[in-house]
Parts: C-alpha cells; sequence; structure tokens
C-alpha cells in the first residue's frame, strides 16, 4: 500500500512515498483533464459534502469541479450562514452531518486543529481544505505538482516562501512537504511575518528580501492576509511592497529560469507587482489552478480507495 | 474527644525539613507532641502507619469552586470530598464565579455553603477591585472582616496601573494579602499557547514568556512603592525568576507561586490540539519547567498550588482556541507533584514545605506544620504507591484533568481536619 492515509489532515503525517503516489496519480489526471478524458465512474454513488466555515471561491469550486469530474454527488453547505449562527458547536455539527452518511467532507475552518477534531468524530473520508494557521495540505500539494512539472523534480531545489508566514497556513504545509522531499527551504519575511523558532524546523531565515532570493529555482509568494491581522504587523501596504513586494529588481536575484507561484487571490501592487504575476515565462500560477483540481481529485480518489476497503472489510467481519 | 496516636510514622517535617521515622499524638484537634520513638498510648487511639509518610494536610491557594454561578462544574460538597481525596485539608477559594466574589455578602453566602458542605478548611479570597473590572477596589476592610484571606482579580490582571496601586496602598493599610496574576494583558491576548517553535507548528497564537516578567516587573515596582504585601499566584518561566530574587533580596514583602501543571507538564503536552492541556497562562518550554522546578526546592518559589479549574466536556470539546483554560487538580496535585521527588529534583520536605508551610505562613496560618500546638490537619500516604489515572474516577464534578489515563506514583491513605479523619482509602 502506498497511500494508507484514512484523511488528509495535512503533510505532517504524509510519508514521502504517499506524497509521490498523489502527486503521480495527480499528473496524470492533469494530462487527463487537458484531454478532456473523464473519470465519472471514480467517485460514481459517493456524496462529497463541502463545508467552508470560512470564505472561499477559489478552493471550493475547485474541490467541487474535482468531485463532479470523478462523479462524486457534490454538495456546498454554507456554515457561515447556517448552524454557526444558531450556536450549534463543531461537534454536533459533526455528528448531524455524519448520520448523513457522507463519503468525503472537504472542511474549511477559521481556527486550527478544528479539522483535526472533527475528524475525530465522523466515518468518513476528511479533506482539510485549510484549518487556521496550521495547516492547507491540498495547496501545498498542488505546489509540489507545479514545480516538478515545471522544474523536472522536486528535490534539491532551493526554494523561497516569502511573506506573510506569520499567518499562512500554505507556508506551513508548504515547508513540511518541501523539506520531506529534501529541499532548502528559505523563509524571507519582515521580522513581525516571521513565525517564532522556523530555523527549528531546518529552514533559513531571511529579512531582506534580494538576500533571500539569491540563486532560487522557485519563488514561492504569500498572500498578505490582511484579514487575519489585528493591526500593526506592518507600518504601511506601500512600504511592505517596497520592501518585500516582488518585482522585476528583486526577482533578478533569483536564477534566471526561476519560476514565480502564488497562492491567490492575488493582492497586486502588495506582495506581487502585477507585470511580474503576468510574465508566462517566469509565472506559473494558473498553473497552480489547475494543477488544484487535478489534486484535489487524486487526493479523493485515493481516500476513497481506501474508505471502500475499509467499508468492505468491517462488512466482512460483520457477516 | 480520645486521643490519636500515629505510630511508625515517617514524618515529612516541612519546618525543620527532615524525613524521619516517629510519631505524633494528636489531643483535642491539635498536635500535642511529636516523638521520635513510638510512646506508650495509654488511652489514645492508635494508628500504625507502618512506615508510611505523615505530613501536614496541603494548603491549596487560588482553588476554583464554581459557586456561585457555575454549580454544575463544582460545588462545595464536590470540591471539599475531591481535596479530602487528594489530601488538601485547606482549599484557599477564588473570587472568579459569577457573579464575583467582591462583596460582603457575596462572600458570606461562600462561607455558608463552605461551612454547609465542605468537609475541609475553606477560606475564600475576595476580588480586588469591583466585578474584577479593574476599575474600583472592593470592600477590603468589610470583607477582609467578613473572613476574606486575599485579594485578587484572579486571572485578570488590573490593567491601570494607578488604580492597582491604589489598591495596593489602601491593602497595606489593612495589612491585606494582595494576589496578582502576572501575564501582561497586551502580549497575551488572544494566545492560546506559548509562543515558539510548537505554537508556530501548530499555528496557535502564541504568548512571548516574557509577558510573564513584564508584568512582575510593573507590580514589584508598585510594591516598591506603596509597600504592600503581594503574592504572585503562578510565576512559570524562567525569566521572571531573577525579577524574583531580586525582589526578595530588596526586603519587598513578596511571595510567589506556581500551579503543579508548569511544573510537570510542558507546551508539547498539547500535542494534537488537547484542550485539556489548555491552561492559563499556557504550559511553557522544558527549559522554563526545569528552572522552575529549581526554583522551587531552592524556595524561591515559595508555594505550589494545583489552580483547581474546573470546566465541564462542553466547554473543552472545542477547537483549542475557543476552548475554556483551565484544568481540575485537587486530587492530583499530590501524585503529580510526587513526580518530581521521584524525578529526584526535590526532596519530601522540601516538596511539602511548598504544599503546606509557605502557603500558612503566605495566608498567616497556624496549620501546614507537624509542631506541637498546630492544628492537626494531617495526611498519611504512600509516595510510592503506583496507579493509573481514570479521569472517570475522580470526584471532582468536572473531569478536565491532563493527567487521564498517565501513569502516576503516590496515594493519600487517609485525610485528618483538626483530628477528626475526613477521609480513609478504601
Amino acid at each position: 500500500m502506498t497511500f494508507r492515509a484514512k484523511h488528509l489532515l495535512g503533510i505532517e503525517h504524509l510519508h514521502p512515498t504517499e506524497i509521490t503516489t498523489l502527486l503521480d496519480l495527480a499528473d496524470s489526471y492533469a494530462d487527463h483533464n487537458r484531454r478532456g478524458v473523464a473519470h465519472r465512474d471514480v467517485l460514481a454513488g459517493l456524496t462529497q459534502i463541502n463545508m467552508f466555515f470560512e470564505n472561499s471561491t477559489r478552493t471550493q469550486a475547485s474541490f467541487e469541479i474535482a468531485g463532479k469530474r470523478l462523479g462524486a454527488d457534490v454538495m456546498n453547505m454554507e456554515m457561515q450562514a447556517s448552524s454557526i449562527k444558531k450556536g450549534e458547536t463543531l461537534i454536533d455539527t459533526a455528528l448531524t452531518l455524519n448520520a448523513m452518511h457522507p463519503d468525503l467532507l472537504v472542511v474549511r475552518h477559521p481556527h486550527s486543529g478544528a479539522v483535526d477534531l472533527l475528524a475525530q468524530k465522523v466515518n468518513c473520508a476528511v479533506l482539510n481544505a485549510g484549518d487556521g494557521k496550521h495547516e492547507h495540505p491540498t495547496q501545498a500539494l498542488l505546489d509540489a505538482l507545479t514545480i516538478r512539472r515545471a522544474k523536472g523534480r522536486l528535490h534539491r531545489l532551493s526554494i523561497a516562501i516569502c511573506g506573510d508566514v506569520a499567518h499562512s497556513r500554505v507556508a506551513r504545509s508548504n515547508i513540511m512537504l518541501l523539506g520531506k522531499m529534501e529541499n532548502r527551504i528559505r523563509l524571507i519575511a519582515p521580522p513581525t511575518l516571521m513565525p517564532s523558532g522556523m530555523n527549528e524546523f531546518g529552514c533559513e531565515v531571511f529579512e531582506d528580501m534580494e538576500e533571500g532570493l539569491k540563486d532560487v529555482d522557485v519563488v514561492m509568494m504569500l498572500r498578505l492576509q490582511k484579514e487575519r491581522m489585528d493591526g500593526g504587523f506592518i507600518p504601511s501596504e506601500r512600504e511592505y511592497f517596497h520592501r518585500y513586494g516582488l518585482d522585476a529588481a528583486k526577482l533578478a536575484h533569483a536564477k534566471p529560469d526561476a519560476i514565480v507561484m502564488h497562492p491567490g487571490p492575488m493582492n497586486r501592487g502588495v506582495e506581487i507587482d502585477g507585470t511580474i504575476a503576468d510574465d508566462i515565462n517566469r509565472s506559473v500560477i494558473q498553473e497552480q489552478v489547475e494543477m488544484g483540481v487535478a489534486v484535489r481529485m487524486a487526493a479523493m480518489d485515493l481516500l476513497a480507495q481506501n474508505l471502500r476497503a475499509a467499508r468492505a472489510d468491517t462488512q466482512g467481519v460483520m457477516v | 474527644m480520645t486521643d490519636t496516636l500515629f505510630i511508625n510514622a515517617r514524618l515529612i517535617d516541612p519546618v525543620a525539613l527532615t524525613d524521619t521515622l516517629g510519631a505524633l499524638l494528636v489531643r483535642g484537634g491539635r498536635i500535642a507532641e511529636v516523638f521520635d520513638t513510638n510512646p506508650d498510648a495509654g488511652d489514645a487511639q492508635v494508628i500504625d502507619c507502618s512506615g508510611k509518610c505523615l505530613a501536614p494536610g496541603i494548603i491549596d491557594i487560588g482553588v476554583k469552586v464554581s459557586e456561585p454561578g457555575e454549580r454544575h462544574k463544582e460545588s462545595f460538597r464536590s470540591a471539599g470530598r475531591a481535596a479530602a481525596a487528594g489530601g488538601v485539608t485547606t482549599i484557599v477559594t477564588r473570587p472568579d464565579t459569577l457573579p464575583a466574589i467582591d462583596t460582603p455578602e457575596t462572600l458570606e453566602f461562600v462561607e455558608r455553603r463552605a461551612q454547609a458542605d465542605a468537609p475541609v478548611h475553606v477560606l475564600p479570597m475576595a476580588a480586588l477591585t469591583k466585578g474584577r473590572e479593574g476599575r474600583e477596589m472592593t470592600e477590603i476592610g468589610f470583607l477582609q472582616d467578613a473572613g476574606a484571606v486575599a485579594f485578587s482579580d484572579a486571572d485578570r490582571v488590573v490593567t491601570d496601573s494607578k488604580v492597582f496601586s491604589r489598591a495596593l496602598t489602601y491593602a497595606r493599610s489593612l495589612d491585606a494579602l494582595v494576589i496578582g496574576h502576572t501575564q501582561d494583558p497586551g502580549l497575551s491576548k488572544g494566545a492560546a499557547v506559548t509562543s515558539g517553535k510548537f505554537a508556530s507548528l501548530r499555528g496557535l497564537p502564541g504568548v512571548t514568556p516574557m509577558a510573564e516578567r513584564m508584568a512582575l516587573d510593573r507590580d514589584i515596582a508598585l510594591l516598591e512603592m506603596t509597600g504592600a504585601r503581594y503574592h504572585a499566584s503562578q510565576i512559570t518561566t524562567a525569566r521572571a525568576l531573577p525579577a524574583l530574587e531580586r525582589a526578595k533580596r530588596n526586603g519587598l514583602n513578596i511571595t510567589a507561586g506556581v500551579g503543579v501543571h508548569h511544573l510537570t507538564l510542558n507546551e508539547m503536552d498539547v500535542a494534537d490540539y488537547r484542550t485539556f492541556f489548555k491552561v492559563k497562562p499556557p504550559l511553557r518550554s522544558e527549559d522554563d519547567r526545569i528552572a522552575v522546578v529549581q526554583a522551587v526546592a531552592d524556595g524561591l518559589i515559595d508555594v505550589i498550588s494545583s489552580m483547581h479549574t474546573p470546566q465541564d466536556e462542553e466547554s473543552k470539546r472545542l477547537p483549542f482556541e475557543e476552548a475554556a483554560s483551565g484544568a481540575v487538580g485537587l486530587e492530583t496535585l499530590l501524585p503529580a507533584a510526587l513526580r518530581l521527588y521521584h524525578a529526584e529534583m526535590i526532596d519530601l520536605p522540601r516538596l511539602f514545605r511548598a504544599l503546606t508551610l509557605n502557603p500558612a505562613r503566605v495566608l498567616g496560618l497556624e496549620a501546614g506544620r507537624l509542631q506541637a500546638g498546630a492544628p492537626a490537619d494531617l495526611i498519611l500516604f504512600d509516595p510510592d504507591a503506583p496507579f493509573q489515572l481514570d479521569r472517570s474516577q475522580l470526584l471532582s464534578k468536572s473531569k478536565n484533568t491532563p493527567f487521564d489515563g498517565a501513569r502516576m506514583q503516590g496515594k493519600v491513605l487517609g485525610t485528618w481536619v483538626d483530628g477528626d479523619r475526613i477521609w480513609e482509602k478504601a
């Protein structure tokens, strides 16, 4: 068995071979998606519920398309509008949903660890679509697939992760994934947006962007998460752009063939210059979105296989 | 009332700092005499301790009994039974109830309830400011007359230094003890864990350990100004220790405590968002834990408390940031503290100095000693007896212990209050 996980809660507990298995499958789905090859039998008869306790258009749409391409019955639940407002606890919501016997539960929640908590209470496969400042595993996997396709490998690369590391679950998942695959990780951020202890994760920490970008293969920009800040992390957006925004002059310090990534949605003119983002020779941002669907298809395919195998086992015991 | 003679006892004396075999006679609710060999029993009822430890009963400063307001979490009856089973003979209750204990009337309610239901001594604290809101001081004089042994806003800091300095000045005129929570409110706002590698890994909001020293430094400056009698309820970080040491050396009227969870657990115990390990202040790094244990052994930190904080399942079964803080501790205080003894970080007399004698001194009580004339608040315990903790067996109404399933050593065999046996191990 090369992918044994029951849930996809984070990168932390994945083995490198599980990551490779998932990326290989996603790679083929990406090609099939481009050619328009349908796979509507893979999740046929399974119910996928997207529970987003936090606003997201892009990720939710990506999971929905992935599920539908594989033939799942997909349902979106607007959690902000419903039970939370009525005071229902997360666990009660989970138990209620569980009683409806979904097969795949895609969850985004504003609190770190909330998806882990929910996964303990349900019988289906849970996919973490982002929990607080903790993890966003499918984003890290789609980033990995994008890098692998652009660079031809996913090891011994020098990768810079720049910007609002403190508030970023994307950064945490990427640090873990890229570390597991044996890459050099450089973190670049103003000290107020750098979480403490990052050098203990085997990352090099830089406050100066030009120094940090020197000779890297990949430049991964992060979105400045204004909605998660309670003020005072940076003096102003224009000063931030001046010192940490990716423009042509700063990018010139990276390798000439370095690719530029961004998890979206972008704040143009804050963390990234619009012309860099749109430069088809450097930016792989659109490819990231495309790989997102493929990676989510692969993740749900593998989890559904494990789910069906587990159910077959229990039925065998019961007979 | 007949005399009681404890023979073959391993006497843990926190005054002389000795751990020796001997006997002890109780007469009229007080310790009458301490012997180094078994004397003639005469008419006394004899209890053969068989070499097990006889020590003063624990005096636990900062126990939350959730009456009034949240009796479903803990009542005086359940807290009293838990205390008796845990070897705690005096609980000093916190005023952070609903409503806060900030008037003589609410204080009298607490005393009446305690009197009716709790088998152990209950000494109430009162709030330092009305509603614990940090704006106006409470009727410290009336509250003291009504029996308040200390004044504290529990886990809230009086942010306005002017309000706090006035309260300290006024308290000084009555020789009232003020107990402070030392966490800088700005830095600790919204924090769920201590900042550092673990907080970063889990994506949880952290507070720098420096927040504790900053708040302690402010309070020390105000003590220097006002001369008040002050106890820092929980000192949990290495960086706060030099400031505490200096304040003591300069002759300020300051003592300090620490919760047993900070002596026995560290931030990593939170692991995968286990909310039973969410306490206030948050668990610290292992380096801080070691430094604080050493400070207890050296006597720089005076008091060990359980910081007993009952929370129901509902308030803990939430995402970590939203979950309530606090852990129950009355029944696990002794076995948890004994982990330090078994790890050879502290000897039993010094451990009991922090559990009994020092809290008695801070509060001006006669208890907490194995000396003729002291109240016969005693516990008999086996420091080595092993067990695995099952939280469903706790006598507290709330079962939010971080030690569920933990292997521990140390069982209380009997508890006496004023010479009466109030608990005996089944």
